[in-house]
């Protein structure tokens, strides 16, 4: 077949082949879509870390003294840990020295009064990242923009470009119902109680390397405090950026969903092309209380690197959600389709009896990509129910792992747990590798995990070639077809985003 | 991940105590296995493969003492035709062993095996040596070095009846090393039976050469007594359309540890791991199995079943690694526990690492109690409780036992099983 690096350099396309898409294939192929950078004059802190760019981080931020002391209690024990090596990933050893720990757009060094102030620049980068917003109208700081009809389905976002919080919107309706959603470093100015309850708490400080790092460094990031018996009146969105080169991004999130309450939360992410290697060591924290539920989706897109593996960004991210109270519920749902190198293990502390903790996985690794992610079920109350659904496709020269634990503790009677991770291999050059984890310590909780690897079925893309589609079409639609009980798991914004990446990311993986 | 003092320390206190026997051809290999070991040290909770295995009492200098359990049971593999090898803690015995001649097989003892155009010299440790990556086993390095005796088998034909090995355990505090090396030409075919306690601590490894076409059986039963201890490893490496397939039963003993790694080199191979343990209290044992496919069109099957109570441990880890143009293999893997109580537990670890697209890989594993609609029917049948619990308990072990291919070895496992149940300890 013909690949799409010389559709893409014949500027004379046979008759009969629709201008259109000749444009889309221009657009997409072999390109990273969101390949692109805004010239923004960056406000930098020194390269390296040192307690002096911690506190400089924690004054920037304009943090009380406890946060900068914590900061710095993370940072000494950060010293003294050590780059985890067990996951199936490989890399450059990364210069810890060598990066940039705090970044912020120059319009930022003193704060907009009103969205009117903020950079024309930054706003066109939202414009082309697609953010799917009237917020675009609100961030562009069109007064009274917050009572303007919204289209369709309300999201709220806090954008986060690079290290910081540039624009909370839907704040006024968010607060009539009582919910506080803004950036992680407002939220320790304005609501230090609950944050000092919080943070921390489900992912110590010295949890792991990755996330001692983040403690120390974290320069922004959002915070969701959902009030007792509140239904969140829209979902939340964070769209995440990395646009300085060089730059680290620590993005620390905390999410509490006090008792009856019910949130949804959506995190996607795009980041510009880049030929250096960029580091992102991002925490989140969800504490649910008595009878309250979060839904977390994400969409991961990030720069992965070329087709050799030059550049990409390396993702190394702590989740972890705690079902304190009875009948707490949690879902992760996540579509990994970027990054160079993937870190991630987003988990559920079942504590609660009763409790229910899910994760729904598709993670896609082409090229050089490297993936290395799944859950873990920690099951603690009695009657505590989880499931894990991971789909994981390679292609090219990728290696994809699923890796989970599932944990029944002796007091955990009567909980369950089922497993399904399918794995797809799509060339003779990936690998796709499943490290499940299975600890039950009572018998009368039941544990079943599955899991199978094949490849695309040649009997499905035959039918779909028969049909007309050709291979990279059939591809997507038999992928597509294979996360199916994924991508249901989303909520719609992103079910439809995320279909479409599926095969994107997937372009380039056959013929 | 840096390695501890502590660990170094072990290693050479276990090296020092320990001296490599005899003369002869065997000694470079040996001499190497002692570099590997100190290489790689004594294994430690640290170590991912030791993870749900405490180590220690595998390892440390002194093994502790185990009483001789009085066994009321006929031995086993009585009543069948075979060449019988007899070790008593560890030394062979003559008396109580039959005649080593069998047509179409040399077997010899590797403590008198002294002729250095010996065949075993090329193969003495060396599938344990490439089993080594990409997980370290020391004690198999450690046998390797240290093993004393141990039975050398070649098969040039189709042995005419099994070789049975049977391990006598007398001296409470016997430390056992013995290392068989087993290797069949193409064509070839062969049972191997194990049975016994051996020893209170006993550190076993066969290595299992099979050639093309050729056929090995291998069936074992770990002996009753319950504090002894032991480390077994299989290394087998299979060439083109051979076949093997092995099935352990384990009933008690306070710790098991058995690795199984097998090597699928040849074209059209197919390997088969079983095994089926019933546990009761202070049991802890841990299946861990390592399948790699290096050639086209294989096929490999472990199935893991155990059955525990009483606070037993069961333990599984195993892994389908489908190398690189290894296409069209056929890779399952089934681990299943059955607890019969609260207080037992089930740790596992069932893993594929897959480099090739053209297979089907699949693995499943599953732990919990005794299906309560089952039991109702059986009962609502007439069937008192105790009777409808072993039926099931049997049915559930049956998928590992059915790996066995001779029927009547499969009866007497099965038997053993059912008595195992009857006796119904503590």
């Amino acid at each position: 077949m013909m690949t799409l690096d010389i559709v893409k350099e014949q500027d004379n396309v046979k008759d009969g082949v629709d201008q259109d898409t000749v444009d889309a294939v221009r657009e997409v192929g072999g390109k990273y879509k969101h390949g692109w950078s805004t010239d923004i004059e960056m406000d930098y802190a020194p390269k390296g870390l040192s307690p002096d760019i911690v506190r400089l981080i924690s004054e920037k931020n304009e943090e009380p003294q406890w946060m900068t002391d914590w900061r710095l209690e993370a940072y000494d024990r950060w010293l003294t840990k050590t780059e985890p090596t067990w996951a199936m990933v490989d890399y450059p050893e990364i210069d810890f020295q060598d990066q940039f720990y705090y970044a912020r757009p120059k319009s930022m060094a003193e704060k907009p009064k009103s969205l009117d102030d903020v950079d024309p620049k930054l706003l066109e980068t939202y414009k082309k990242l697609g953010i799917p917003l009237k917020e675009q109208m609100i961030l562009a700081g069109v007064e009274g923009a917050e009572d303007a009809p919204a289209e369709g389905r309300k999201v709220a976002v806090d954008a986060v470009f690079d290290s910081v919080s540039v624009g909370t919107t839907f704040q006024a309706e968010l607060k009539k119902a009582g919910v506080i959603f803004c950036s992680i470093s407002e939220a320790i100015r304005e609501h230090p109680e609950l944050v000092k309850k919080y943070l921390g708490s489900v992912v110590p400080v010295s949890d792991n390397f990755y996330a001692t790092l983040n403690s120390a460094v974290f320069s922004d990031g959002s915070f969701v405090y959902v009030p007792p018996g509140v239904r969140c009146p829209m979902e939340l969105s964070t769209y995440f950026r990395i646009n300085a080169e060089n730059t680290g991004q620590f993005e620390r999130t905390l999410i509490i969903a006090d008792k009856g309450s019910y949130v949804s939360y959506l995190e996607g992410c795009t980041a510009p092309q880049r030929d250096e290697s960029q580091l992102h060591a991002a925490v989140v924290e969800i504490i649910i209380e008595e009878d309250a539920e979060v839904k977390y989706s994400t969409v991961q897109n990030w720069y992965p690197g070329d087709e050799n593996g030059k550049g990409g960004i390396y993702n190394f991210v702590t989740k972890r959600a705690d079902c304190r109270g009875d009948r707490a519920k949690v879902m992760w749902t996540q579509v990994e389709t970027g990054s160079a190198v993937t870190w991630k293990y987003p988990s559920c502390i079942l504590r609660g009896d009763d409790s229910q903790g899910e994760f729904y996985s598709i993670a896609i690794a082409n090229n050089m990509q490297q993936a290395d992610t799944g859950t873990k079920m920690i099951h603690l109350g009695k009657r505590t129910k989880s499931r894990i659904v991971s789909k994981g496709i390679s292609a090219g020269k990728a290696q994809n792992t699923y890796r989970g634990l599932v944990s029944m503790h002796p007091k955990a009677k009567e909980s369950r747990n089922y497993t399904q991770c399918d794995s797809l291999l799509i060339g003779d050059k990936c690998g796709a590798h499943t490290v499940p984890y299975i600890e039950v310590k009572n018998n009368s909780s039941r544990v079943e995990h599955e899991a199978t690897t094949s490849k695309v079925d040649d009997d499905q893309m035959f039918y779909c070639r028969s049909r007309g589609m050709d291979e990279e079409e059939a591809v997507a639609l038999v992928v597509n077809g294979f996360c199916k009980d994924v991508l249901q798991a989303l909520p719609m914004e992103f079910a439809m985003e995320a279909q479409a990446l599926v095969a994107i990311s997937l372009e380039g993986s056959v013929g | 991940m840096a390695r501890t003092a502590e660990k170094t320390n072990l290693t050479d206190a276990r090296i020092a105590a320990l001296s490599i026997p005899g003369r002869g051809w065997s000694v470079p290999a040996r001499e190497d296995a002692v570099n590997r070991l100190r290489a790689m040290g004594l294994p430690d909770r640290r170590d991912e493969y030791w993870k749900y295995t405490r180590p220690d009492t595998l390892t440390q200098v002194t093994p502790e003492p185990a009483a001789v359990f009085e066994n009321d049971e006929a031995p086993l593999f009585d009543g069948i035709d075979r060449v019988k090898i007899v070790f008593v803690d560890g030394v062979f015995d003559a008396e109580a062993s039959d005649d080593l001649s069998l047509e179409g097989v040399r077997i010899e003892r590797l403590a008198e095996a002294n002729s250095d155009l010996h065949w075993a010299r090329d193969l003495y440790g060396t599938l344990e040596t490439n089993g080594q990556t990409p997980v370290a086993r020391p004690l198999a390095a450690l046998n390797t070095a240290f093993a004393t005796d141990g039975m050398l088998i070649h098969v040039t034909g189709a042995a005419s009846k099994p070789i049975s090995i049977v391990y006598r355990h007398e001296s409470t505090t016997s430390d056992v090393i013995l290392h068989h090396l087993i290797k069949l030409d193409a064509g070839a075919e062969l049972t191997v039976l194990e049975n016994g306690p051996a020893a209170a601590r006993f550190n076993k490894v066969m290595e299992v050469e099979v050639g093309d076409g050729a056929s090995f059986h291998h069936v074992r039963a770990q002996g009753r007594d319950h504090e002894r201890r032991a480390a077994t490893h299989v290394f087998a490496r299979l060439g083109a359309e051979s076949t093997f397939k092995s099935f352990t039963l384990t009933v008690n003993g306070v710790m098991t540890r058995n690795d199984c790694v097998i090597e699928l080199t040849g074209d059209d191979a197919s390997a088969h791991v079983a095994g089926a343990c019933v546990g009761d209290g202070a049991f802890h044992h841990d299946d861990t199995v390592f399948v790699t496919h290096d050639a086209v069109n294989c096929e490999s099957r472990q199935v893991f079943k155990k059955v525990l109570r009483n606070g037993a441990t069961g333990v599984f880890q195993g892994k389908i690694l489908v190398k690189a143009g290894a296409q069209k293999t056929d890779g399952y893997q089934i681990s299943q526990s059955l607890l019969l109580d609260e207080d037992s537990q089930f740790l596992a670890k069932p893993e594929l690492e897959i480099y090739a697209d053209d297979v089907a890989c699949s693995h499943g594993s599953t732990s919990g109690a005794i299906d309560e609609d089952a039991l109702f029917y059986l009962r609502s049948r007439g069937v008192p409780l105790a009777e409808a619990t072993d039926m099931l308990t049997l049915s559930f072990l049956a998928e590992a036992v059915e790996e066995i291919e001779a029927e009547t070895l499969r009866d007497e496992i099965n038997t053993r099983m059912a008595a195992w149940l009857g006796r119904r300890r503590g």
